[in-house]
């Protein structure tokens, strides 16, 4: 260990693997994984979700589950819940616009309309 | 017959205590032999008699043989409060041993000891290197049992 | 490391190892892999967090939720409703009177606490260094080294106003400085792990469940004072304590923290770890040193302090764990910051063992100045079943029995000194009135009798002699001058010890008898233990007018003494009697009572009772 920046950047890449466990986040993703949303491939649509925001260093975003959600025709079904914004509910998420989503509406504040099932405000 | 445990410390007289656990544990019986002692102040160069003093200060180094299983149930008064005797009749009835003894087929020593700093959970004993808390009579006979059965 | 989205925490200090964690985690990670979760979930072995009653405990994140006594037979639900689902299972919360509290923030146990010293203990792993490093781990240490000087260290500490937390509350700057004043080029920093006062398991709790940061404050200390190696002083009683810091060393070699010309500066340090072998005394750090170097640990006369003169004669600088826990907060924090918590002379936070008869048993820390009565009843929980608290025994065998009336004592070093406890290590042994005073003081001092390394013969001998008092008092064979026998014995073994085991042992008698004299003449005069503790002041009897006559107390008696028939009903012959209560365990219906005081043949009781009805 030499220098301070050494120090630090071995921190970030630490903090970012712990990053779970800090309950400040400024987007919340959740997946639901009821019996046929696993059925229909919610599995690698929350792998593929972390994987991109793995990749993408977001250390913000929370990824995390939820039961079956009565929507079982649209499933796999992702929720993108962002502070003070209303909750955006995709449907028929399949790995590939999973990354979309992530990139074009958790990084880039667009959200991806056509896969839009719901939006709610709480 | 210690060498190999020697050999892992210079030979300096602040590694006594080091080494004396480690010729302990590696002794089926738990304990450090008169041999033993010699080898030792051997390597170390000093005197048996230091070791001897050494050894029957601290309690948990042993003279005489033990068993394979040294139980040492806590005596401190957060175990106290919360019926730590209680759990060293059951033991002794278990065992058939007073405090201090070693089962006839040298499975158990019964011993007692100073807080163990699981109070949270007390009362609560340490077998060997494993602490068990939370201890009712049926949780002792359970755990003896276990080691029974797997000594078999 | 891939990312997964669930970290479960599992709390793996020894409270929760000894009530089955490590087997609940064996069975977790195989009903992880047989659904198939092993990419999604992570299984993380955490230090202590805190609340060892509940054990095992274990924190699922990202909701943060917290779970307590998790049995085997849980996991399945567990991984299927909450891991799989996302339904947390509201049984294993924490409830207390309908009220459930789902996460760690809820909780009151949590309520009062200020964590410092173990803000990481259940958070991090502790076996990972990366973990310490992502909460701000050894940024103090690059600190110290990159920007200040030794005397910037100890300045920094000293405006702080922290003060040792073994015991005795000496001011850690000014230790600092003795041995910083020194010139010498060998000098030697020894973290004392050496916590043997019974009912205290903070630096247990530290150095398993953060032992980097222990580490990390050790670095701190030897670069102020001028020292370049170290040693962990940690009694064999903690194997996983032992294992965690060894960890620690290695991992901290290995990204160089540990070495030569740490953050390319001219400072070099080595750590090194020593194994206690079973005896109190080495508490004491001068006996601490003499067991390093190999001998009995038998103390020595200060002066010369070990600041001056210690292991190997050279000058050595001994701090307690939690002390060190403290010192990378206060350099990234500043000194305002830590001198802002707690009172005029007591600086900051303490960690606190809560034991005995409390509803939540476990680890806390909270800042000085904290009253008695909120950390007995806030934030443990108030007395367990019910029942009423009598007395709280603050600084183990050392320490002092303080009452009710003490309750509003704000804890600091002073307040507690001056009622004729101490904060010691931070042991609470907390006490409802089924207990009996002099039996508890017979407990602590049966304890430092043992322990005396046997060198003063006012400590060996004094200690002994008072032992064989009170244990003839608790027989029902006190005699009137014996209180202040016991008093002036007392005086006597604390002046005359040579260290700090002998010159506190009596503390535990002297403060029962200061503030439960009454009980204590109870003993001496009336033969009676009104706790229904001391055998030989209690006696049994048989209701025989509700006696069933089933005889089950007399199969089962071990002396045999009770005698009778199904028509005459059963009777105990007193003189026989064993006093060990099966008799009333057993009574299917009851009517075996224990009395306090010796039984009376006379039937002067009796008549008395219904004397005083037709008064």
């Amino acid at each position: 260990m030499k220098t301070l920046e050494e120090l630090r950047k071995i921190r970030e890449k630490a903090q970012n693997e712990m990053k779970m466990r800090n309950s400040e986040s400024r987007v919340k993703v959740v997946v639901g994984m009821g019996t046929s949303g696993i059925a229909l491939g919610a599995r690698d649509v929350m792998k593929a979700i972390l994987d991109e925001v793995s990749n993408r260093k977001l250390t913000d975003v929370l990824v995390t589950q939820t039961g079956e959600k009565g929507l079982s025709s649209m499933e796999p079904v992702v929720d993108v819940i962002e502070k003070g914004k209303p909750k955006i509910t995709y449907g028929n998420v399949t790995p590939e616009n999973a990354r979309k989503i992530v990139v074009e509406h958790i990084v880039n504040g667009k959200v991806v309309s056509d896969l839009v099932v719901a939006t709610k405000n709480d | 017959m210690y060498k190999k445990i020697l050999e892992k410390y210079e030979p300096k007289k602040e590694n006594l205590i080091s080494i004396l656990h480690d010729v302990q544990d590696s002794n089926e019986q738990n304990y450090i032999s008169d041999d033993a002692v010699w080898e030792i102040s051997q390597y170390l160069n000093i005197t048996p008699s230091h070791i001897h003093g050494v050894i029957s200060f601290y309690s948990m180094f042993s003279f005489k043989p033990r068993g394979k299983n040294v139980i040492r149930l806590c005596e401190s008064p957060p175990c106290f409060l919360r019926g730590s005797e209680n759990i060293l009749a059951k033991l002794r009835q278990l065992l058939g041993i007073k405090i201090g003894e070693t089962t006839e087929d040298g499975l158990f020593t019964l011993e007692l000891t100073a807080c163990l700093g699981v109070c949270g959970n007390a009362p609560v004993m340490m077998i060997n290197e494993d602490v068990f808390g939370d201890l009712t009579e049926k949780r002792v006979e359970q755990i003896i049992e276990n080691i029974r059965r797997r000594a078999k | 490391m891939s990312l997964k989205r669930t970290d479960v925490l599992l709390c793996c200090g020894s409270g929760c190892v000894s009530a089955g964690a490590l087997k609940l985690k064996e069975k977790l990670l195989q009903e992880i892999v047989k659904r198939g979760l092993s990419d999604e979930i992570n299984i993380i072995e955490t230090g202590c967090m805190g609340p060892c009653d509940y054990g095992p405990v274990m924190m699922v994140y990202p909701e943060g939720v917290f779970y307590k006594k998790v049995a085997l037979t849980d996991v399945e639900e567990l991984v299927e409703e909450h891991f799989m689902k996302g339904r947390p299972i509201k049984r294993l919360m924490v409830q207390e009177s309908e009220e459930v509290y789902p996460t760690k923030k809820e909780i009151p146990f949590y309520q009062l606490q200020e964590k410092v010293a173990l803000k990481n203990c259940g958070l991090i792993n502790p076996e990972k260094i990366e973990e310490y490093i992502a909460t701000g781990g050894y940024e103090a240490l690059g600190k110290v080294l990159t920007e200040m000087k030794p005397a910037d260290v100890i300045q920094i500490i000293k405006d702080s106003g922290l003060r040792g937390r073994g015991g005795a509350g000496f001011p850690t700057a000014m230790k600092w400085k003795f041995v910083y004043d020194q010139k010498n080029d060998e000098k030697y920093v020894i973290c004392n792990g050496d916590e043997g006062d019974p009912g205290a398991f903070m630096d247990r709790s530290l150095l398993e469940g953060d032992p980097h940061k222990i580490l990390e404050g050790m670095m701190i200390a030897a670069y102020a004072v001028g020292a370049k190696k170290g040693f962990f002083y940690i009694r064999a009683e903690y194997p996983l304590a032992i294992k965690r810091i060894k960890i620690a060393i290695e991992q901290s070699k290995k990204y160089g923290f540990l070495g030569e010309a740490i953050f390319d500066s001219d400072f070099a340090f080595d750590a090194e770890v020593r194994t206690g072998a079973g005896a109190f005394v080495c508490g004491e750090e001068t006996a601490l040193i003499a067991s390093l170097e190999g001998k009995r640990g038998h103390p020595v006369l200060k002066p010369p302090y070990p600041a001056i003169s210690g292991l190997w004669n050279k000058p050595t600088l001994v701090n307690n764990v939690e002390t060190l826990a403290n010192l990378s907060a206060i350099i990234i924090n500043g000194a305002d910051w830590f001198s802002k918590m707690g009172t005029e002379t007591s600086k900051g936070t303490k960690v606190f063992a809560l034991t005995g008869d409390l509803n939540n048993t476990g680890l806390v820390e909270v800042p000085m100045g904290i009253t008695l009565k909120d950390l007995i009843y806030k934030v443990g929980g108030g007395i367990s079943e019910g029942k009423k608290f009598k007395a709280v025994q603050l600084g183990g065998p050392s320490g002092g029995c303080l009452m009710d009336e003490h309750l509003s004592v704000q804890i600091d070093y002073e307040s507690l000194q001056q009622k004729g406890a101490m904060m010691g290590s931070g042991g609470v042994i907390v006490m409802d009135d089924s207990n009996c005073m002099v039996n508890v003081a017979k407990f602590f001092l049966e304890f430092s009798v043992e322990e005396s390394c046997g060198k003063c013969t006012p400590c060996r001998v004094g200690l002994r002699e008072m032992y064989l008092i009170l244990d003839r008092i608790t027989k029902g064979e006190g005699k009137p001058e014996d209180l202040d026998k016991l008093e002036k014995l007392g005086k006597t073994v604390k002046e005359l010890s040579l260290c700090g085991l002998g010159q506190s042992a009596p503390n535990p008698v002297l403060s029962t008898i200061r503030y439960f004299r009454k009980e204590y003449e109870e003993h001496i005069f009336n033969k009676r233990c009104e706790a229904k503790v001391c055998p030989d002041l209690v006696h049994f009897l048989i209701d025989k007018d509700k006696c069933l006559g089933c005889g089950l107390c007399a199969q089962k008696c071990p002396a045999k003494c009770i005698i009778g028939s199904r028509e005459e009903k059963y009777e105990i012959v007193q003189t026989d009697c064993v006093k060990c209560s099966t008799c009333v365990e057993v009574c299917p219906v009851n009517v075996i009572e224990k009395l306090s005081g010796q039984f009376d043949a006379s039937p002067k009781q009796e008549f008395k009772k219904y004397a005083d009805l037709y008064e």
